[in-house]
């Protein structure tokens, strides 16, 4: 079968008591991709992961991974997956081989083949100088690495990363950004949950924003960029009395409405990269008008959530 | 790899997990060592000249095994903490994704913890012998003595397991977990004659399976005929085993790290 998806989840009810943490997601991503899962805390990006997973079962609706379902047949699932929690799932009192080790032999891979990966995930993931030591004196950052090492010791078709840089320094943060953009080069598939909307951009192809439990988007990050009318244009004049003329030559070479945020200032949506900058300042200056200041600002995934929910990815509810 | 060789493979792996590094927590090891030592000079010391046992001219004799028996059931506490303490690090989430056996886990836990009061067993024994201690019966009887109280502890591991699984955080399992240990070895005969307490607590005392263990243990160690204590003893411990390890399973199947 060609177009047997990676992950694909239809239909996905989960409640704790009353509350409702899914309420219907749908989502697939094809063998290869790298999926960004994004939403605010509570939105659900967890317990999708902790269905697919296996760790916990749907009320209503069907998970598979390469088409296997994940309630039917759990331990077939688990053979093809890697998770990487929120918290670095590492046995501190051991070194960072033992631990690769340990969890090859747990996925049955044997003694000498479980100790031959965890060589190569040491020389992967720049652990080898630490390999023997133990890990409760890693740094944050050297423990996601070994996490996600662990993670991979089977060679799962999928790779789960919930909240991979949750918690890391923003150096730390960077250095995981590329063992994921490493980890999509080689082809794995990555379903990767994140609040952080930079860090969506940045490593995911195809964005999924999630919400109360739902899908309420799906694109490209720029598609998701362009649905907020593409980039803002803001343009600052010098004298007041201006303000008419301005607004005049501003408003047909806009994409939306143009704001006025004080008798000097404007906002509007253009679209972007249509060079549109040089063709307002010109215009301005044709019609007599003094620019001060002229600024194209590309909007922020957080300008996009606020655009498809009406309120800011920063809520704080408690994912359960 | 059939269901059994899963099991006992992964249990296996789990074992060595634990074992491993307990060479490598020097302190945890002296305290371990040092704390039924300690409780065995205390009680042969403090008590010993003024507590007399009928049918023991020697109340270290009548003390010594009750001392076995309660660090043993002490030692059991160890699982619930070890448990905890897994799941609090979010371990168990990635236990329970992997194409693993479920019951392994808390297996592998509570035979590494087996192994760990074996370990401070001999250490007890070593020293209970330099205070004067003597096997009254044969080495053989003093075996069967130490399988059956070996065999206790094994048992409330499962039922520490659960607590484990069941409370909340590290701190919570270290009290949940020892908390109960102290009526259930301190009213029985571990260190005194239940015929001298208040008559409902005596009751109590007699009913108390770990009572029951402790007698079995003292007789078999001191040459005394040990009646149907052993045999009670060892149903007291399988029926533990199979009803606990079927909860504790069920529930770590169940539970996550949030």
């Amino acid at each position: 079968m060609t177009d047997q998806f990676a992950v694909e989840m239809r239909g996905v009810v989960k409640r704790f008591g009353d509350t409702v943490a899914l309420n219907g997601v749908d989502l697939v991503v094809p063998p290869g991709a790298v999926y960004g899962l994004l939403g605010p805390n509570g939105a659900g990006k967890t317990t999708s992961v902790k269905v697919l997973t296996t760790l916990i079962r749907p009320d209503a609706g069907t998970a598979c991974i390469d088409g296997i379902d994940v309630v039917a047949q759990p331990d077939e699932v688990r053979r093809r997956i890697g998770l990487t929690g929120q918290y670095a799932a590492v046995d501190e009192r051991l070194t960072a081989r033992e631990n690769l080790v340990y969890v090859g032999r747990l996925f049955h891979l044997g003694t000498s083949e479980s100790r031959k990966r965890a060589g190569d995930l040491l020389e992967r993931f720049d652990l080898m100088e630490a390999s023997d030591r133990v890990v409760k004196g890693f740094s944050g950052g050297m423990r996601r690495r070994l996490d996600i090492a662990m993670s991979l010791i089977a060679n799962p078709s999928v790779l789960f990363l919930d909240e991979p840089t949750t918690g890391l320094d923003p150096r730390s943060r960077l250095g995981m950004w590329d063992v994921i953009e490493d980890l999509a080069a080689d082809g794995t598939t990555v379903l990767l949950t994140t609040q952080y909307l930079e860090e969506a951009d940045r490593l995911a192809e195809r964005i999924v924003v999630i919400d109360h439990g739902h899908v309420i988007a799906e694109g490209t990050p720029d598609e998701l960029q362009s649905r907020t009318g593409g980039a803002l244009l803001q343009v600052s004049i010098a004298r007041a009395e201006n303000r008419e003329v301005a607004l005049s030559v501003l408003s047909p070479m806009c994409s939306g409405r143009v704001e006025v945020r004080d008798d000097r200032t404007f906002e509007a949506p253009i679209i972007a990269g249509d060079r549109v900058v040089p063709s307002v300042i010109r215009a301005l200056d044709d019609a007599g008008v003094d620019v001060l200041d002229v600024v194209v600002r590309r909007p922020s995934l957080d300008d996009v959530f606020l655009a498809l929910t009406g309120h800011a990815a920063s809520t704080d509810e408690v994912e359960s | 790899m059939n269901r059994v060789q899963r099991t006992l493979h992964d249990s296996f792996v789990e074992a060595e997990r634990h074992l491993r590094v307990i060479p490598r927590n020097i302190e945890l090891l002296i305290f371990a060592t040092i704390q039924p030592i300690m409780f065995l000079a205390l009680f042969a010391y403090v008590f010993g000249g003024s507590i007399s046992i009928p049918g023991f001219d020697n109340y270290d004799q009548f003390l010594m095994p009750g001392i076995f028996s309660q660090s043993l059931v002490f030692g059991s506490a160890f699982t619930s903490i070890g448990l905890a303490e897994d799941l609090s690090k979010g371990l168990v989430d990635r236990l329970r994704s992997l194409p693993m056996s479920r019951s392994a886990v808390i297996i592998g836990r509570t035979v590494s913890d087996l192994v760990r009061n074996l370990l401070t067993f001999c250490v007890m024994l070593t020293a209970a012998f330099l205070l004067g201690f003597r096997f009254g019966g044969s080495t053989f009887d003093a075996a069967i003595a130490t399988g059956l109280l070996v065999l206790f502890s094994y048992a409330l591991s499962w039922v520490q397991a659960l607590i484990g699984l069941a409370v909340s955080s590290v701190e919570a399992a270290n009290s949940a977990g020892f908390i109960w240990m102290f009526p259930l070895t301190f009213v029985s005969s571990a260190f005194v004659d239940p015929s001298t307490m208040p008559k409902w607590l005596e009751v109590v005392a007699n009913a108390n399976p770990f009572t029951v263990v402790t007698n079995a243990a003292r007789a078999l160690y001191n040459g005394l005929p040990v009646g149907n204590d052993a045999w009670i003893s060892l149903l007291w411990s399988v029926g533990l085993i199979a009803v606990f390890s079927m909860i504790a399973t069920r529930k770590f199947s169940r539970s996550t790290s949030s």
